[in-house]
């Protein structure tokens, strides 16, 4: 049980702003009697206010999707265990009943996936995919639904949206296909936005502008946003707090730029190592993070980092480090480390 | 969309040209011939002679394939020596063909009616003692010969515990007036609901024997299209949504996996009309499947070819017409 992460100085909550979301050490299992499980998250805890947008980063298989799919309810109910707790608005979800949960779904909460082609249904027509939401939530029908739709298409940038509606997910670019699965996540205006991987199925000119587009539908409305992604750089243009995630805990959590200034977890500082940069003199390898994330989570001897980190020292291999407030930083910052990189704080600081 | 179904015609012509070949170059190397079976073994041979002459068989092959295609091009396939004797062949289809129709229909009525909700029930419910059930009685289904299955059923149910009729369309002798031969359908048509209800007790055992294997087939291709389409990252986002279990279910599932079972239904017609022949021998029932294994028995040349290449016309036709549903339901093929 991480106790910690409720502590007052946790970045991402501000004073006086009570958390739209709160997700408190979710932990997800799969497997069943037959096989072995497999944790695919560990006790993962954070908080979303309204209007903020939080990022959840890390490689694959860190589990960032899986916490996604769980506070959407989502994970099949056969395979997938759920503990721990996701409170929206106060309200706990995961002990809410599957029909409940659906009325939230698409109403109050959304997602957007990775992959718009596969994220639309083939055969039915887009117009139809917006407003079959508008008819579930709202009780809109026909000409008003069309209408409403129309405008949704419009806002989110696509020319000619009448004429779309009518259009098939083929018939769209992959730029027109993220915009059509925006509108049909915010039709209902929901508090809470959930985009896991938006852009990553899409070209680099076409991910800035739904980058570029999600940030400003979010501040138009308030919504609060959950970002996922493995992209550092989708990170640093959208997100206020960030929570580096490996092997399905949280390792480090801080505000953007702080994160960014001075990484504490040789993980984070691996990611932010691995990507290149224009600022800086030419001719600088990039550094890979070593090896892959384990398929198990090897978290209860030890720190799982620990065999790809080059900071790793005696007590990682003996001694779990828990995610506690970071005292080497100056800034509010969650840290699950024993040996962690240079802070900008100095012994006299403190 | 027109040009899509005007190049499939021509396709369909194609084969039913190059069929016409190997039809009749197939019945001609038949042993026996239509002179020995029409003639019987102590006919003389001034009299086969003559016979030969009469039915053209005496002039070279391509003379008589012409000839054959010419008036087969305008419904004459000439005169049936062996099933109808004296009447012309394409009769013999004509008065045949409401039989194997109604049949047939009911046999895939069956079929779908059961195989898709099962199919769809088997998917979502996978590995349960319901799903490994259906799995193995569609095993049970395609394995069992057909003419097996249906002299079981016709033991079983007519003969040892008399529920239902052994053979024929209808009770010899009923009050019944036909309009369109198809027998349950000139029962409604003529409120004489005796005979409607006596027929359609005639079509039971031979429907549900002519079902198995489409039944089986459409089973099994439902439930591997929904376990696929259940997995896509469109129903997730359809769940995502919030939308209610029957959209999900209707809407994103069964729309996509249902595109698949549309192509099997129709190259299940072909197994329907494969199966009518031996479904149709064991009941006695009067439909082309009968005509043609009697054709066969009295080499009734013209009968044979007039029911081959109709059985082969039906079922290119329907293919087409799936093809054209094909591209109604998925709007990708359309607009290639």
């Amino acid at each position: 049980m991480t106790t910690a992460t409720t502590s007052t100085t946790q970045p991402g909550r501000r004073s006086g702003r009570e958390p739209l979301l709160a997700v408190e050490d979710l932990r997800v299992t799969f497997g069943s009697r037959t096989s072995r499980t497999v944790t695919a998250v560990d006790g993962v805890s954070f908080d979303v206010a309204p209007g903020e947008t939080v990022g959840l980063v890390g490689e694959s298989g860190c589990g960032k999707s899986v916490t996604s799919l769980a506070v959407m309810g989502l994970l099949p109910a056969r395979g997938a265990q759920v503990a721990g707790s996701v409170r929206f608005d106060g309200e706990e979800l995961l002990t809410l009943s599957p029909q409940r949960m659906a009325e939230k779904r698409g109403a109050e909460m959304a997602m957007i996936f990775q992959d718009p082609l596969s994220s639309l249904n083939p055969v039915v027509p887009i117009g139809v995919q917006v407003t079959e939401v508008l008819e579930r939530h709202r009780g809109m029908k026909g000409g008003a639904a069309r209408k409403r739709a129309t405008y949704l298409l419009e806002r989110v940038g696509i020319p000619d949206p009448t004429r779309r509606l009518s259009d098939y997910a083929h018939q769209l670019s992959g730029g027109m296909r993220q915009r059509a699965l925006i509108a049909m996540a915010l039709a209902c205006e929901p508090r809470l936005l959930i985009a896991d991987e938006p852009t990553t199925a899409l070209d680099v000119t076409i991910q800035a502008q739904i980058l570029a587009l999600l940030n400003e539908l979010v501040s138009e409305s308030g919504t609060a946003l959950v970002m996922i992604t493995h992209d550092l750089g989708v990170v640093a243009g959208l997100c206020s707090t960030v929570n580096v995630l490996y092997a399905g805990r949280v390792v480090e959590r801080a505000d953007r730029h702080p994160l960014f200034a001075t990484p504490r977890h040789p993980y984070t500082g691996g990611l932010l190592a691995s990507i290149p940069r224009l600022d800086e003199e030419r001719g600088r390898r990039l550094v890979p993070v070593p090896g892959s994330v384990a398929d198990n989570i090897p978290w209860e001897e030890g720190c799982a980092f620990a065999p790809r980190c080059p900071n790793a020292g005696d007590r990682c291999e003996a001694e779990t480090p828990a995610l506690v407030p970071d005292r080497g930083v100056r800034d509010p910052r969650l840290l699950r480390c024993h040996y962690p990189l240079a802070g900008d704080r100095t012994e006299e600081d403190a | 969309m027109l040009r899509f179904i005007v190049r499939r015609m021509l396709q369909m012509l194609l084969a039913l040209f190059a069929l016409s070949v190997l039809l009749f170059a197939w019945l001609r190397s038949l042993p026996g011939g239509a002179v020995s079976a029409l003639l019987g073994e102590r006919g003389s041979p001034e009299a086969a002679a003559e016979l030969r002459a009469q039915l053209g068989l005496d002039q070279p092959l391509p003379v008589q394939y012409w000839s054959f295609l010419e008036r087969a091009a305008q419904g004459d396939f000439g005169i049936s020596n062996g099933v109808y004797i004296g009447q012309p062949a394409m009769d013999v289809f004509l008065s045949r063909l409401p039989a194997t129709v109604e049949l047939s229909f009911f046999a895939i009525v069956i079929a779908l009616t059961v195989a898709i909700p099962l199919g769809y029930i088997a998917a979502r419910r996978r590995g349960s003692l319901l799903d490994t059930s259906s799995v193995i009685s569609s095993l049970i289904g395609v394995a069992v010969p057909i003419f097996f299955l249906a002299y079981v059923l016709k033991y079983l149910f007519a003969v040892r515990w008399g529920i239902l009729p052994p053979s024929g369309r209808q009770t010899a002798g009923i009050d019944a007036t036909h309009i369109t031969n198809f027998y349950v359908l000139d029962g409604i048509l003529t409120r004489e609901w005796d005979a409607a209800w006596d027929a359609f007790q005639h079509l039971i055992l031979p429907a549900f024997a002519l079902a198995s294997i489409p039944f089986a087939v459409i089973f099994r291709i439902t439930r591997a299209s929904v376990l696929e389409v259940l997995e896509e990252d469109y129903v997730r986002t359809a769940a995502a949504k919030g939308l209610r279990a029957h959209t999900i279910r209707w809407r994103h599932v069964m729309r996509n996996a249902l595109i698949p079972v549309v192509t099997m239904i129709g190259l299940q017609i072909g197994a329907l009309l494969a199966g009518a022949v031996l479904t149709e021998k064991v009941f006695a029932f009067q439909g082309i499947g009968q005509a043609l294994a009697i054709g066969f028995e009295r080499r009734d040349y013209p009968v044979l070819q007039v029911l081959i290449m109709m059985a082969a016309l039906i079922y290119i036709v329907v293919n087409l017409l799936v093809d054209i549903a094909y591209a109604i339901i998925d709007p990708r093929v359309r607009t290639r």
